[in-house]
Formats: C-alpha cells, structure tokens, sequence
C-alpha cells in the first residue's frame, strides 16, 4: 500500500500538484433481513478502489478507480491534476490548506465479538426469533427485522508526510413492524427509526440492544396506533424520545454547523445555512440548559475514527455553551477560511473531513454531535409536566436549505396530563423555527438516559454521499410548539 | 467503458464457475465525473471509475447474493463460493419460483452518445466557468454541477438471459444567489452537444434579479400560510411524482397493504387530467430496456385519466399472484423495496407556461421544492418547501418575491385539483440514482400552505 502512496504522490507533484493525498479503502458489509418470515435477504457485499485529491494551480482535482494496480495509479494521479488545472479556470482564489497536518499512526475500532466472525445461522435465528414474536400480534401486516456489518480497511497517505492506517467496525440491527387499516398505515421502529440502529462496535451491540426482548411490544404499539385518535393541532408543550431528538439535533444543528455548508460549498444540493460567522460566539442558539458538542471520541458512536480522511485526529469541540453558538464542525480549507474574518478561530481543523468510500472526496460531516445530559429523569419530567404531549421516534422529517423551518413527525405520541401519561395519539407532528425552538427547551433527562443513537444514511454532496452520524440525546422538553400539522 | 464483449466474457467465466441450480450475474460498469462550483468558483472536481460485479446463486428455493469490484480471477472465484456459500445458510423463500427465462429485448443503442462519455475536464470547466462568469456580471454568486455518466449494465443467468445497455447522461445545475434572492435553473440529455451552459445559468440568475429589487433593497416578503393556487415547475412536479412512484406504485406496497392503490383500482383517485405511467424503452426520458433481472420493461399505466390502473411488478411479486408475470421493474436482488418505477411518465396538457401565468388572478409561482417527505404514505400526504425563486402571482404577472414557504398537502388530491398542464414535457434527472422523471409545469388551485420561513 504505501509503495503504491508513494508512487501516486511522486507522479502528482511531477505533474504539478503542490498537496497530494491518496486514500486506498476496503469496505465488507453483511445485510441480513428477514421479512414475514421469510429471509428475504442475506448478502456480502465488497468493494475496494482508491482515490487521489490533489492541489495544482491553486484548485482542487480528484479521480478514483476500483483497479488497485501501479499503471492505473499512475492514470488516476495524472487525471487528478489535469482536472485540477481544469477547474482553475474558474478559480476566485487559491486553496489554502492552512498549516500542515503530518501523522503517522493507526486506529481501529473496540471491539469485544467480531461481527463477521459470528456465524450467519445465529444471525438468521435471531432475526427469526424477533419476526415470530412481532407477528405474534393479531394485526401485525408486515414485520422487518435485519442486522448489517460494515469493516472498512483504509490507509491514507499525504505530501507533507502522513501515513494512517484505520479500521472501522460497524454493527447495526432493528425492528419495524406495520399495521394496516381503512385508509391508514402505522409503523412502529425498534432501537431506532426506519429500523436500523448502529455503531461503531462489534457484535455486542446486537446483545445490547434486545430485539426479541422488544419485539412483541412494538407489535402491540403498532397495532394499537390504528385505533388511536390523530395527535390534536394547537401549541403546547412536547416531550421527545432519544432517538426523535437525535434527529432534531442532526438536522437543525448538525447540519447548519458545517463550514463548508456556511460558505456556500452545498448550496447547489443540500443548502447553506443560517449559522453565518458573524453570529460565533454571540448567537442565542438556545436556552441555558442547551450544551451541543461535536465529539469524534465518543464510544460506540457511528461518528468515532482516530483520524478523518484527510488525515487530521480525531478530538471534541464545543458547538453551543449554555445556549450560545460557539463552534463549527470544520476541515483545514474552511479553517483557513474563517480565519480570514475571524483571526482568533482555531487555527487547526476539528477533524470533521469524511469521504463515504474510495470514490468520494471528503467534505465536511458531523461526527457524533450530541446534546449534552441535563439532571431530570423522565419519570420526574412527565410528571413536572401539567399538559403536553410525549413524541416517541422519528417517522418523517423535513428542513428547509438555510436549516431554519422544520417540521417532524413521529410514529407514536402520549397525551400527558396533569404529570401522567394518558392517551395515545397518532400522526403526531410538530413545526417551528430553530432557535425558537431550542430557545424553548427547558429540561432534559441526565446522563442515564442518554444513548448516542446512529444515523446510518445522512445525504450530502454531488455526487451524493451517505456518512454514518451519531446523536447522543436523552428525553428532552420544549415549551410552545405547534402540533398537529396534518389535517 | 469496457464494452459488451468483455461485459459478457466475465459474465460466462463467472456462470462457468457455478455449482448452484441457478445462477445469475448482473455487471455493473461507469464513468463518472463531476465539476462543482459555488461562490463563483469550481471547488469540486472529480473523476471516477468503477465495475461491480453481483451474482445471486439459487438452490432450490434458497437464495445467497454477493458483490464485488475486483475483477481477478482469483476475486471472480471467490465472489461465486461467498454467493454459495451465503445461499446455503439460507431458509427456503416461499416466493420464489425461477430466475427469468429469457426474452427479447430491445436495443436502444441512440441512449449512448460518444460526445457525452468524451466530454473533457475542459469543457466542464467552460461549461462552469460561464455560469460562474454571468452571475458575476450580475453581482451575484453561482453554485451549481456539471455532471457526466456513462454507465454499462449487462444482466446474465444460467437460463440464457444476456441484456445489455449502455446509456450517458449529461447534467447541469444552478443555483444563484444575491443577498436575499436565489434562482435555480437545470437541463438534463443523452447528449451533451444539445445542453447550454449558459442559457441554463441565465434562467437561474433571471429568478435571483426578479427576487430582488433594481435597487437591491427590496426583501422578499411574507405571505400568511393557507390555501393558494400555485404555478409548479417541472422540477417541483417531478418530485412529488418520484415520490408517488416510490410510496405506492410498485406491488409490494399492494400487497402489503400500505399503497395508496389499495382497493381502488378501476377508482377515480385523481383528476380526468392526470396520466401517469413508467416506460424505459421511451427516449424522451432516460432509457433503461431491461430491468435488474434481464426482464424486458413493459410500458405500464399507472393512472390514466385520473382512474387508477395498475402497479409495476417484479418476478416475486408477480410469482405471488396467479396470472401475473413480471413487468420488468425489478431492483437489483436482493430487494426488500420491491419493484419500483424508474422511468416516469406524466401525460402533458395544452397550455405554455406564459398562458398558465396569465390566467391566474391570484397565486404563487414555485420554481422547485426542498427536502420532501412523506407524512402519511396512504394518505400521500407530502411535506417539504419551496425554494430558489418563489413569487407572488397576481394578475396574470409574477409582482414580488415571496419568502419561502412549507407545504403539507396530499399528492393525489393536489394532481385531482389540476387546472392546468403545461404543453412542453421536462426530463428532470433525480439527484440521486441517475434515473429521470418526464413531466409538465402544473397549475394546481388550492394548494396548501402550512407554513413559512425567514428568507
């Protein structure tokens, strides 16, 4: 591997690149689904190839190719430069990488049972298991249960000296279960929405997180959601589950706090945001309770590596302090960049570079953004609680391209009356504007509540990539927010 | 591009090295670049390469499925043993009867066009640099995306099927902004000799002047949230029609339950103008002749005249109802999403856009949607909002810029209120996947509104 670095970035400057870097990746994934019984997929799945991102006058170039082999190399680094000199046709200013970043080292992902050393037929019993008690429910149309492994193997190498190699291992499960009626569909997910939950992990996270355990519960829920009145319309108080907020948390923080995004590199597919530099470290993001942190060393978490992939460590950054915005997530280009209007930013990149394999440059991502734990527990905060609604688990989402309007549904809500859980309501959705929103939060559940939940398919970039982010939440509350969106 | 004798030597060598009952090897070969730009400058350039082989392997009724881009003899082997050795761990799939038995299939050999696969780094970058130029001029900042595809697909089994295709796609995107204005403007072909850099720019940076004042003072403006007729473009009618396509008209969600067709075919389920329907053989959009099977695409109608017709089919969902046969709609296995409709189709109307303008009185005109979602998929209840040049109609004329807004409305009810189509068809490729949607601008009365944001 690193003769083959070596040759890359030799011929790169050759040609004329000033910044050379080579990524080689191998990427293993093992899907398994059963559905109504019946295993209706078992497949592994691989791919490997590289990548050379290079600088040559002053603009980015970048090629790729499955076919490992020296002469390919040589076509791939040479392609890169000729589409760098390509694009400084329409070059405003060169690109400036700030100082340089040179490691050399290694990480691979805790682990305690290797996944794919698990055998497939305790993989396809468990599915089974989960399937037969979720379907035990009168009721219950369609039942998917389904465990994913991803190992990817990459090795990354720069001009100014960097050599890393990593391992990353992924494990994944979930459960939905749908319920059909006149004119009426419910879902109910477990651990996670849409029906997978995952880290980064071994095996043990299939153990930790009880599929069968929970199977007939969910079940049960969904079968009771067609009967269950439509979540009224009106503003009120809403209390949200881990995962609902997770998601709260990745699209109307995790998301506006990318640099790139800030600078206009997105605008074209995914947005900008509404987080411009002039609002860090003044900005009433939220209430006082509201700490968010960008962590890529949070155990388990689907944003944990020991260095991004443009080589740059792995560490925490605070996002909001006590309600104010004071951070970004940020890649050495974009922290050069705000550098220029704001000299006392960080000087180093927070190491929020991530490619989705070897045919992807990296751009900016979150990592694991996470709200930090408050000191309520959940039973203490419902009862605190005189009339609200308690929301439980994403079903659908939306926000607009500056990351200020959204609107949020989820699979099953609570009426909460008088401190105590009442009836359950249907198609509960709510809307608001973000920092009005977090603006409104004024208590969340401690430390033993909160889990960092995965979210295994966040969209960004042309071409499209898919980044693996993890959000840990606990139970949140927020005041005046409108419900009941949908007629 | 490796071409359809290579295509087919690897495909024979893999079927040669199999053990199973059946087998089947689906090919998948691309080139694919990408020039990026934003703040008037390219930021983005890339390049990319890849083949990825998957073979599915059958014995008796149990399936095994594995995938790789390693193209060595050594990989080849292994790729098959993983397959076996996957389907043996396998439990007998009720559903399934056969791999397909082949059928002709067509050729469409006008999907490939040699300028389009040659097109250069250079002429990407010109393409870019004079939208980057003319927004510039105009005092304002272009982002966009100059794409280039050329993809291979070949489909082979042990019963004989052997399909191949191979298509280009050229893409462009704009989006300009000024301070508190956007535009967007895109063009999609086969061919890239028929796209216009230039005049796709244009449209967009003509929707980021018209958002603002000549003076540059002027905000967009609020408008309360409720129900207003609406002007939507192409793009906007493509994804809530991807969208449908995606909820309901494939026949597992049928045979689950959970489609909006259920129980209403042979219903009116939309207006007496609405005709939907999915063909890959049709150049106007992105041909694809074959599925992930080798089947042969049908043309299906989906809704016709507003009446609700049919639904698409893969072997497995067809295997499930007596007299069904496949429609050519199937994903590449293993599938758990069903068969699904990539090419479609949405009957045009008579009127321009310029006539659909004037007859309004009062309105919005929305240029495209962002981030839609279903809220509730039997109900087809779509949430999302408008973006890059929403204006208020007034009169019969676009008067003022108006502050995004977000809508939450029922697909098929909002289609049942369409006054007006327009006469011109769009391709509009979707971001992700590289397959395309042909439709006209609407005019939809009634349109509803649930809320608004701040720019």
């Amino acid at each position: 591997m690193r003769d083959l670095c070596n040759r890359a970035l030799d011929l790169a400057r050759v040609k004329g690149a000033t910044y050379a870097d080579m990524r080689i990746v191998g990427r293993s994934v093992q899907e398994i689904t059963v559905k109504n019984g019946v295993v209706q997929e078992l497949a592994l799945n691989s791919t490997q190839g590289f990548g050379v991102r290079v600088v040559a006058d002053g603009a980015w170039g970048f090629a790729s190719s499955h076919l490992l082999a020296p002469a390919e190399v040589d076509r791939i680094a040479a392609l890169a430069v000729q589409i760098a000199k390509a694009g400084a046709l329409a070059r405003v200013a060169d690109v400036d990488l700030g100082p340089a970043e040179v490691h050399v080292g290694s990480y691979r992902t805790p682990v305690e049972i290797d996944p794919f050393a698990v055998p497939l037929n305790d993989k396809v019993s468990l599915l089974l298991e989960a399937d037969q008690e979720a379907r035990a429910v009168k009721g219950v149309a369609v039942a998917e249960s389904s465990l994913t492994f991803i190992r990817e193997n990459k090795t990354f190498a720069s001009t100014e000296g960097s050599y890393i190699e990593q391992e990353i291992t992924e494990s994944g499960l979930g459960l939905v279960a749908i319920a059909v009626g006149e004119g009426e569909m419910q879902q109910r997910s477990y651990p996670n929405s849409f029906g997978r939950h995952q880290g980064t992990a071994g095996y043990e996270f299939v153990h930790k997180w009880d599929l069968v355990g929970h199977a007939r519960r969910i079940g049960e829920e969904v079968v009771a959601l067609l009967s269950a009145p439509q979540c009224p319309a009106g503003v009120t108080t809403i209390i949200l589950d881990g995962p609902q907020l997770a998601l709260q948390i990745h699209e109307s923080c995790g998301h506006p706090i990318e640099l790139d995004r800030v600078f206009g590199a997105e605008a074209a597919f995914a947005g900008t945001s509404f987080l411009t530099p002039d609002k860090l470290g003044t900005f009433r993001y939220g209430s006082d309770v509201v700490t968010i942190t960008a962590d890529t060393l949070t155990p388990g978490g689907l944003g944990t590596f020991g260095y991004d992939d443009e080589g740059v460590p792995a560490q925490k950054t605070d996002i909001v302090k006590n309600g104010t915005f004071v951070g970004y997530l940020t890649s050495r280009e974009t922290t050069s960049q705000l550098r220029h209007t704001h000299p006392h930013a960080p000087a180093r990149s927070n190491g929020s570079m991530r490619a989705d394999g070897w045919n992807r440059i990296p751009i900016v991502r979150m990592t694991n953004v996470s709200l930090e734990p408050g000191t309520w527990t959940l039973e203490n905060l419902i009862a605190d609680t005189d009339d609200g609604i308690y929301m439980i688990m994403n079903k659908s989402w939306s926000i607009d391209d500056k990351r200020l309007n959204f609107q949020f549904g989820t699979e099953l809500a609570y009426k909460v009356k008088g401190g105590k859980l009442g009836q359950m309501l249907k198609n509960a959705t709510y809307t608001g504007i973000t920092p009005q929103f977090w603006g409104s939060c004024d208590a969340i559940c401690r430390a033993d509540h909160w889990h960092v939940w995965g979210t295994p398919n966040c969209g960004k970039g042309q071409p499209g990539q898919t980044a693996h982010t993890g959000h840990g939440a606990a139970p949140a509350r927020f005041r005046n927010v409108q419900v009941g969106v949908m007629k | 591009m490796l071409e359809k004798d290579k295509l087919s030597r690897i495909a024979q060598q893999v079927l040669g090295l199999s053990h199973a009952d059946q087998m089947e090897v689906l090919i998948a070969s691309s080139d694919e670049h990408l020039t990026r730009f934003a703040a008037n400058t390219i930021h983005q350039n890339v390049s990319e390469r890849d083949v990825t082989v998957r073979v599915r392997a059958v014995f008796g009724k149990k399936m095994g499925v594995a995938s790789s881009n390693d193209l060595s003899d050594v990989a080849l082997r292994k790729l098959v043993e993983t397959a076996e050795m996957v389907a043996r761990f396998q439990k007998d799939n009720p559903d399934f009867r056969s791999l397909p038995e082949p059928l002709p299939v067509q050729e469409i050999s006008t999907a490939f066009v040699q300028a389009t696969a040659s097109c250069t780094p250079e002429e990407r970058a010109r393409g870019a640099a004079a939208i980057c130029a003319l927004s510039w001029e105009n005092g304002l900042q272009a982002a966009g995306a100059f794409s280039i595809t050329a993809r291979e697909l070949l489909v082979a089994n042990s019963l004989g099927v052997l399909a191949y295709h191979c298509n280009t796609i050229a893409n462009i995107v704009a989006v300009v902004m000024g301070e508190d204005s956007s535009g967007y403007g895109s063009a999609a072909s086969i061919d890239v000799q028929t796209l216009d850099p230039e005049a796709v720019g244009w449209v967009a940076v003509d929707k980021a002047l018209r958002s603002r004042s000549p003076n540059g003072r002027a905000h967009p403006s609020s408008i309360k949230p409720g129900t207003y007729t609406v002007i939507l473009e192409e793009d906007a009618v493509a994804d809530m029609l991807t969208t449908l396509g995606f909820l309901g008209f494939g026949a597992l969600a049928m045979q689950e339950g959970r489609s909006f067709m259920n129980g209403h075919l042979g219903d009116r389920i939309s207006g007496g103008n609405i005709t939907i329907w999915d063909d890959g053989h049709d150049e106007r959009g992105i041909p694809m002749p074959f599925d992930f099977e080798g089947v042969p695409k049908q043309r299906v109608t989906l809704i016709e005249n507003g009446i609700a017709r049919g639904v698409v089919y893969d072997s497995f969902t067809a295997g499930r109802e007596e007299g069904k046969v496949s429609t050519g709609h199937s994903l590449p296995a293993p599938n758990t999403s069903g068969p699904l409709p990539l090419s479609l189709f949405m009957a045009p109307g008579q009127a321009t856009k310029e006539q659909m303008l004037a007859s309004t009185e009062r309105g919005i005109w929305v240029t495209r949607f962002h981030y839609t979602n279903p809220v509730h998929p039997v109900k087809t209840v779509l949430t999302g909002m408008t973006r890059d040049g929403t204006f208020l109609i007034e009169n019969g004329q676009l008067t003022r810029p108006l502050k995004n807004m977000r809508f939450t409305e029922s697909i098929l009810e909002a289609f049942s209120r369409a006054e007006m189509l327009s006469s011109e068809p769009r391709l509009i490729v979707n971001d992700w996947g590289g397959t395309g949607t042909c439709v006209p601008a609407a005019k939809i009365n009634g349109f509803r509104f649930t809320g608004t944001t701040e720019f």
